[in-house]
């Protein structure tokens, strides 16, 4: 037998899984929310959807050309950021602040760095604060469901006038939370029908994906479940109501961001004990952003703040080497 | 006892041939035996072309203390004595011995006389043994730390950790007898409190026979580990049996334990009962490239390729060759490779399975972080190599304990980028050697 015989380090097995293969999975455990969205939002959503998916391949496909990389599209990251952008904005964005988004998230927050794994900040919660803040009139607004509600409004709080009132028309919940006004019933709040982004106010789908994720073994349970429970534990003592703290977890983008961003692994320690730390602190700076910040909405900003401490939580909590001697 | 888990993997088992008794290999033709097939100084060959050996004729020596003797596999004539590239590159002496096909033992052979542990260690230096677990320490050395009096555990290896290879679960089968004579000798003389038999669940009949074999002996204890990569490894199996913690740049002497592979042990008593050396080796042979998975006992220097030929040849033309499994293992250049002393697999994969992932580049997913055995951070490594300046770049390795990775394999396993994290460290350690090196040099 005279053919050539490979010769390489070991090991000479590897295991089945591929980076692709896990992107893969997120993006799967991305389609139950945005089949939530555009049920909820209507058909928009999967045009939104392609918009910033095809976009954001676009972008890494045509910056890899010129810089004269290789093609990278096959990783399947680029098509998951597009994806969690366009669950991360509302359904009435005009297409071209969706494709702005998408390229500036790609380019500016992953390309530039180094492309995939280099980058230090999360490209999609970059770009969904970038366009807030390009275009506040269009992404801050919300979306109103076109599918009517299943369960009567709750009324929380009091005007200064003494008489309950619907702050503003079309008002996101965490809108009416800080400002008090007429809530969505938690049913509704369960299942999204409520004033949002295109994958965010639906429970019920963002959950599927968690426990799809899990079951993968792609996230470990304990980011989003410490990241939601601070949220929870810290309203909870503020209001003294489980019920408004249960409001407090399942509005605005925290079930999202906890499930598809804090679980990032480019832009969190790579430490098991390092992604819980990062998750109680997003959890904390979330709170803190609600409560006492100008903004209704604190996920973005919080995910962000920790993606820029994850290198020092790393170092904190490097593992102990057996008979390392200190 | 181990005071908590440490990182480890679940790899497939692939032991096709477990149930398999080792078959002996007919004579071959020539044995072609390289004077390095342990761990320390190459022996130093003592015969000339020409020459007539005998199946156990010492045929090199033991240069040195760390070194051990050789000896021949087979009758015959020495045809010469050439150049053979390691697989790790280095070129050392090789004596090509011609077969008579009689195999007719050395007539001077004797069964050593054993009557105290200098007569033990003699005569395991004599048989020329070295730990049959794939690392090949000459195990001599090892039992001499039995002098320093501190030695109180004796861990026989069983767990065989890596996919395909069964050749220690035979042993423990077929070759019960001599395990219960080995650790017999090894109670009497090395004078420790008990001998640990470590061994994966999943050979649960081994776990059923050595049990059985040792229920009467108080100072034997078989331990039942889970299978999982890589439990076989010594650090891993001395923290799993004792829970003690083997310190940087110690062994586990330095922690009261001698650890030896079962079939080492096994050899021993063969080795006291007739007095032959260690002149032939169970392997499994299997991957896909091999028609007929199966144990052989063939003599050390018989070529890779005769020993497949003997199974039965190739299922598939063979893209990969290996000595030993597929986590561990070493590629070699050609299937004219020898059977060396510590090879106890040869695992030939086709095309299929030769394939490896492309790299891409690192996602800081943590897999590798959270399996690693030794507690490291695999990804500092490929970092620090990055880094340009090489004081800061062997601070960097020095921090984050490059030398504890004992090279198990279980990070470039798990990489989901395929990322080349073994052979990084390789690499790593090799520079900051170096590096420390130059440093001491420059002081002088």
């Amino acid at each position: 037998m005279m053919n050539k015989l490979t010769v390489s380090s070991s090991p000479h097995f590897r295991s089945p899984r591929t980076t692709r293969g896990i992107m893969l999975d997120v993006l799967i455990a991305l389609l139950p929310a945005l089949i939530a969205g555009s049920v909820i939002f209507g058909l928009r959503a999967l045009l939104v959807a392609a918009v910033c998916v095809g976009s954001a391949l676009l972008a890494e496909f045509l910056f890899n050309l010129i810089c004269k990389k290789p093609n990278t599209l096959g990783d399947l990251t680029a098509a998951v950021t597009g994806l969690i952008l366009a669950l991360n904005i509302q359904v009435n964005v005009p297409l071209w602040q969706c494709a702005v988004g998408s390229v500036f998230a790609v380019i500016v927050v992953k390309c530039l760095f180094g492309g995939v794994g280099s980058n230090f900040a999360n490209p999609a919660v970059t770009a969904r604060i970038f366009m807030l803040l390009c275009f506040t009139g269009t992404v801050g607004a919300a979306a109103a469901p076109i599918i009517s509600p299943v369960g009567e409004k709750v009324l929380i709080g009091t005007s200064a006038t003494g008489a309950t009132v619907d702050v503003v028309t079309g008002a996101t919940p965490l809108e009416l939370l800080k400002w008090d006004g007429a809530l969505p019933s938690l049913s509704d709040m369960l299942l999204g029908i409520y004033g949002g982004a295109i994958g965010e106010t639906c429970t019920v789908a963002i959950l599927i994906g968690f426990i799809y994720l899990v079951a993968r073994r792609v996230i470990h349970f304990e980011t989003p479940l410490i990241f939601v429970g601070t949220v929870f534990v810290l309203a909870l003592i503020t209001e003294g109501s489980a019920t408004l703290a249960l409001y407090q977890i399942l509005s605005g983008g925290l079930m999202f961001g906890a499930v598809f961003m804090a679980t990032d692994y480019v832009t969190t320690p790579i430490t098991r004990t390092g992604k819980m730390i990062f998750a109680l602190g997003a959890g904390v700076i979330t709170f803190l952003i609600r409560y006492f910040g100008a903004y209704p909405e604190g996920v973005s900003y919080a995910i962000l703040l920790m993606n820029i401490l994850s290198p020092y939580i790393e170092k904190w909590t490097a593992p102990r080497a057996l008979g390392g001697a200190k | 006892m181990p005071l908590f888990k440490l990182g480890s993997l679940h790899v497939p088992h692939k032991k096709n041939t477990a149930s398999m008794a080792a078959v002996r290999m007919s004579p071959p033709e020539s044995v072609l035996i390289p004077v390095t097939q342990h761990i320390g100084a190459p022996a130093a060959i003592t015969v000339k072309p020409g020459d007539e050996v005998y199946v156990g004729t010492l045929i090199a020596t033991a240069s040195g203390f760390v070194s051990a003797p050789i000896h021949s596999s087979v009758s015959g004539k020495v045809k010469k004595i050439e150049d053979f590239l390691t697989p790790q590159g280095k070129t050392v002496p090789a004596v090509l011995i011609e077969s008579d096909g009689n195999m007719t033992p050395d007539p001077t052979l004797r069964a050593p006389k054993i009557e105290s542990a200098d007569d033990l260690i003699n005569a395991v230096r004599e048989s020329g043994l070295v730990g049959l677990g794939g690392a090949g320490f000459p195990t001599a050395v090892k039992l001499e730390a039995q002098k320093k009096g501190n030695i109180d555990r004796i861990i026989l290896n069983g767990a065989e950790c890596e996919p395909y290879i069964t050749a220690d679960t035979r042993t423990m089968l077929d070759d019960a007898e001599l395990v219960r004579e080995g650790v017999e000798l090894l109670l009497r003389f090395l004078k420790v409190d008990e001998v640990i038999i470590g061994i994966e669940a999943n050979k649960a009949e081994c776990i059923e026979r050595m049990s059985e074999l040792f229920a009467s002996n108080p100072s034997v204890r078989v331990e039942r580990l889970p299978s999982a990569y890589p439990q076989g490894a010594e650090k891993m199996l001395v923290y799993n049996t004792t829970g003690r913690v083997i310190p940087e740049g110690k062994l586990p002497a330095d922690v009261g334990c001698i650890v030896m592979n079962v079939t080492s042990v096994a050899f021993l008593a063969k080795y006291a009962r007739t007095g032959i050396p260690l002149v032939e080796k169970c392997v499994t042979v299997d991957g896909s490239a091999v028609k007929s998975p199966a144990n052989v006992i063939a003599p050390v220097g018989a070529s890779i390729e005769s020993v497949i030929a003997f199974t039965g040849g190739y299922a598939e033309p063979a893209a990969k060759i290996l000595y030993g499994g597929p986590m561990m293992g070493v590629a070699v250049y050609s299937s004219d490779y020898p059977i060396m002393k510590n090879t106890n697999a040869i695992v030939a994969m086709g095309e299929r399975e030769a394939k490896i992932k492309p790299t891409i580049p690192c996602i800081h997913c943590g897999r590798c972080v959270a399996i690693c055995p030794m507690g490291l951070n695999p990804t500092a490594y490929a970092k620090a190599m990055n880094v340009d300046d090489h004081t800061d770049r062997a601070e960097r390795l020095t921090a984050a304990k490059i030398n504890l990775c004992i090279e198990c394999g279980s990070c470039s396993y798990v990489c989901p980028s395929g990322r080349p994290l073994v052979e990084t460290n390789r690499l790593a350690k090799t520079e900051l050697r170096e590096y420390m090196a130059n440093q001491k040099k420059g002081d002088k």
